[in-house]
């Protein structure tokens, strides 16, 4: 049984005439593929590589190189929590505010709470410096956070 | 002194500032028409004669760099913007796009004109997805509007832009990194030559320009190279290698002040005018300690140099790298500099892409480095230590391929040379400052 559905193989060769050859969708396919099955199996790397005309290693290869990908054994949660630690947001409480999410989620830094709601994790500067601490909420950023705003944020998205 | 009127800034905070009608309504796409009647060589060399240099951290001639293009090529040629902005501190970029999306649009449509292009592709840091969105639309009305696609105002001009998102890697906005990764590989910087311009994205002749870089090109069509020359600081006549600091600038600033923001202003502020001007001044009644002048690669300015001027020239003359993003963030006396020098450490180290050893392993040592000084088990000799790494790795010394490692030995170098008292009271103290929060994190 093929794990990507067709509805997922279409969205992936939708990308195709965007660029002159198939190995440019690697990283839109993985976007597809990740966003709606929240990790990349081996099998759907297979399968990617199948639509891309590529060997899986070539896919496997330029997947492990970008952290932001998750395989099966840790999944996403439904929500992704990215909160700031890079310079700015250090400066103004970002290390703090992850570390008092750990505790409030019950999760470490990294990982999924148990009823698999919210993954939390750190992140590099998230170009909001200007509204630091800031997070990140799936793709969307939200700025001038607290430890109180940011547990209701999570629970309104 | 008249205030500054800003013109990439200008349409922030209009209501409804991403959409096309109000752009058009204010003049918008009037300098694509412009560019359009003109030969695409005349283009190029207008922005040349402006001196707009890079807005991305390089400082490089725009207009020299499209002018290395190969002649009467049969195409196709690209066009990369560089839209990953990921510099700790910097933000202007997003602003623009967010924003004012089709300044930036009408900017890569008279790029792609000047330099024969038909294929544009918009590489965004995946993190700015509220970017992403605002460019989708402002993309799709621009192709209902005839301004991209086939025969673009009725001139035959045909161009397709493309928005291609990241996977959240600092070295993507590297030129040729982000070109490896556009073309659905690990994100490797390429060796140089030959430079992109000669042979990039697909081995096709590519130009990389930077977000805010594009959006000056659609004001120096509207209004002028001379007008674009009347603001900032010309070359200094005893440095032959000093091009000029034309122009405005998208200043960021963040960190430890009252009113952190993006302001722009003529190249060549100085550092105190930023912070005490329009950032409001240093928080809590503080006093600066050290900052940095554009983004954390370039290095770190003591209390005693604010008063650099923040032009292309500027920092490097206080041992800085350079103007870098021109991202200034504050630091106030009350933080340490071993923490600040860590987080910068931490960083790099995270983001080396691993191609290279000297960086890899170099921004990985000093880290430990610094773990090993925040714990009170640093040694004296550390503080030589981490310079003799730092001085060893990057395009500087010849020992890697791209400039990562430069932008992460600066900081180190800085901070060793200017706060060295610091270090070294830090490490005869035997304390830690590692706060439960730091030794949560220091174990990612």
């Amino acid at each position: 049984m093929a794990v990507l559905t067709e509805e997922i193989r279409n969205r992936i060769r939708a990308e195709f005439p965007k660029y002159p050859n198939r190995r440019a969708v690697t990283l839109p396919a993985l976007h597809i593929v990740h966003e709606a099955q929240r990790a990349v199996s081996p099998e759907a790397m297979k399968e990617i590589a199948e639509l891309l005309e590529l060997h899986p290693a070539e896919v496997a290869d330029t997947m492990s190189f970008y952290g932001f990908f998750r395989t099966p054994d840790r999944p996403l949660g439904t929500k992704r929590v990215w909160v700031c630690r890079s310079l700015s947001c250090m400066l103004r409480g970002g290390e703090e505010l992850l570390a008092d999410l750990t505790k409030r989620l019950n999760s470490n830094v990294g990982g999924t709470t148990a009823d698999g709601n919210v993954t939390l994790e750190f992140a590099e500067c998230l170009g909001a410096c200007e509204q630091a601490p800031c997070i990140l909420v799936n793709d969307e950023c939200h700025g001038n956070q607290t430890q109180d705003s940011v547990l209701k944020l999570i629970e309104n998205k | 002194m008249p205030r500054f009127e800003p013109v990439l800034l200008k349409r922030i905070d209009k209501p409804n500032s991403a959409a096309l009608a109000g752009y058009r309504a204010d003049g918008g796409y009037t300098a694509l028409k412009k560019a359009l009647a003109m030969a695409p060589d005349d283009v190029t060399n207008l922005v040349k004669d402006s001196g707009l240099r890079g807005r991305g951290g390089a400082g490089f001639s725009a207009g020299a760099k499209w002018s290395f293009l190969p002649k009467n090529h049969p195409g196709p040629i690209y066009l990369c913007v560089n839209a990953d902005e990921s510099e700790p501190g910097t933000f202007n970029n997003r602003i623009l796009m967010e924003q004012d999306p089709h300044q930036l649009l009408e900017g890569i449509a008279i790029a792609c004109h000047a330099i024969r292009s038909n294929a544009a592709y918009i590489y965004l840091r995946y993190e700015y997805g509220r970017s992403y969105r605002v460019l989708d639309a402002a993309i799709k009305e621009c192709y209902a509007a005839g301004l991209l696609g086939e025969n673009i105002l009725g001139t035959g001009f045909k161009l397709d832009v493309r928005l291609h998102r990241g996977a959240g890697a600092y070295i993507c906005g590297e030129e040729t990194g982000l070109i490896e990764s556009l073309e659905g590989k690990r994100a490797w910087p390429r060796i140089k030559p030959p430079y992109p311009a000669i042979e990039g994205l697909f081995r096709k002749p590519t130009i990389v320009n930077n977000v805010e870089t594009l959006c000056c090109v659609t004001h120096i069509l509207t209004r002028g190279v001379e007008w674009f020359k009347s603001m900032g600081v010309p070359p200094d006549p005893n440095n032959k290698r000093d091009q000029g600091s034309y122009g405005p600038k998208l200043y960021c600033i963040s960190g430890h002040v009252n009113k952190p923001c993006c302001v722009e202003l003529p190249l060549g502020v100085m550092a105190r005018e930023l912070i005490d001007v329009h950032g409001g001044g240093v928080w809590k009644g503080r006093k600066a300690k050290a900052v940095v002048p554009g983004g954390i690669s370039m290095g770190f300015l003591s209390a005693n140099e604010l008063d650099t001027k923040l032009d292309f020239e500027g920092p490097g003359k206080v041992g800085c790298l350079g103007l870098g993003t021109a991202a200034v963030v504050v630091i106030d006396d009350q933080t340490s500099m071993v923490d600040v020098l860590y987080n910068c450490c931490r960083f790099m180290s995270h983001e080396s892409c691993g191609q290279c050893t000297p960086c890899r392993e170099g921004t990985a040592w000093m880290t430990k480095i610094l773990e090993r000084i925040r714990t009170g088990r640093g040694k004296l000799e550390d503080i030589d230590l981490l310079y003799e790494v730092a001085n060893s790795m990057g395009i500087i010394p010849g020992t890697t391929i791209c400039g990562l490692a430069d932008g992460a030995a600066w900081p180190v170098k800085n901070a060793v040379t200017k706060f060295r008292g610091e270090f070294e009271e830090y490490i005869r103290s035997g304390r830690s400052s590692i706060t439960p929060a730091q030794q949560l994190m220091a174990a990612h």
